[in-house]
């Protein structure tokens, strides 16, 4: 009983360390994984308020489908912004043989 | 030039406490408190509704009661819910671009591999879980989910059905849980007169047939939200 009180704040305090940690990090990789590794706490929260039916959908939508998602967001903007920096760079250099 | 690279690293920094966000912050755990408390002060153990899908269960046709509720007492919110998956895919192909899917071999062996082992135990593990879904914790969100898992992987592993080419075979697997659900309530709705009210005895038949239609379509549509667009089949960049 006191183990299982231990456990549940101790769950408790990492979910919401995970939430602020992946809202206030500047990291966006590190942002995502944080934001995966809470899906998976939030899941096993749900196990513990007895309820599997939804911790098996948050385990399997909310943090694998989703965290996938946001992954694949995220290499497409790094693939946006190193297209946007290599057209910068061949306009400055530009710019310099005329000057 | 100097100004813009200050600009832009002042529009990346979305971390910082501004005026707005802070009261942005107050008000939400303003909510989550009023929430909290609300939720604390219902009377604890007046479970009227629960008591009665308990008493329900044995005429449900199942032994789970979510998966009586989902399917049989709430039927029609879980016929609107496999609409609305239908309707998101629907949504992306009207507005994104096609996605192309680059059919090579994989950077790595290893993931070929990996999805090629995984493949059956993970179709298995998904009609494991929605037959389970009729006596404990599962059904055809959970299996579907581990099918569109499956899906994502095999996507990342640039494996494509050859015969997916045109999306012919998509479009079916898309619309059978919203096909089998509309026929059944339908169905029902003319031997008996009243919308998804399944006859006593063959509840279950007809709840598996719903859920085995529409654990494809959500393994489809979860693997087509993540590809994105409309998937266009391209050979080796």
């Amino acid at each position: 009983m006191i183990l299982a009180g231990i456990f549940d704040i101790a769950l408790i305090t990492i979910l919401l360390a995970c939430a602020w940690l992946a809202l206030t990090t500047p990291d966006l990789l590190r942002a995502v994984v944080l934001f995966i590794a809470f899906g998976l706490l939030a899941a096993l929260a749900w196990v513990r308020l007895q309820a599997p039916d939804v911790a098996l959908a948050e385990a399997a939508v909310g943090s694998g489908l989703t965290g996938a998602l946001l992954l694949s967001t995220l290499s497409v903007m790094q693939r946006a912004e190193a297209r946007r920096k290599q057209e910068h760079a061949s306009a400055t250099t530009e710019e310099e043989r005329r000057a | 030039m100097r100004d813009l690279r200050v600009l832009e690293h002042h529009h990346d920094d979305d971390t910082a406490m501004t005026p707005p966000r802070l009261i942005i912050l107050a008000l939400s755990v303003l909510m989550v408190v009023g929430l909290a408390l609300a939720a604390l002060s219902f009377p604890a153990g007046d479970a009227r509704l629960a008591t009665l899908a308990m008493a329900a269960l044995p005429q449900s046709g199942v032994l789970n009661p979510v998966t009586a509720v989902l399917l049989n007492y709430r039927g029609y919110d879980t016929l609107l819910e496999v609409a609305v998956l239908l309707l998101a895919i629907l949504g992306i192909w009207a507005v994104a671009p096609q996605a192309r899917i680059w059919i090579r071999r994989p950077d790595t062996p290893v993931l070929a591999a990996f999805v090629q082992l995984l493949l059956p135990l993970m179709v298995v593990v998904a009609g494991y879980l929605l037959w389970l879904g009729a006596d404990e914790p599962g059904g055809a969100f959970q299996g579907g989910a581990v099918l569109g898992a499956l899906g994502v992987l095999w996507v990342a592993a640039a494996v494509w059905l050859s015969n997916a080419r045109r999306g012919n075979l998509l479009r079916p697997l898309l619309g059978i849980g919203l096909a089998a659900f509309i026929t059944a309530a339908v169905a029902l709705l003319l031997a008996r007169g009243s919308l998804l009210e399944y006859p006593s005895g063959q509840a279950k038949t007809i709840i598996l047939i719903i859920e085995g239609a529409a654990l494809f379509s959500i393994g489809a549509t979860l693997t087509l939200l993540f590809v994105g667009g409309f998937p266009r089949r391209s050979d080796a960049p």
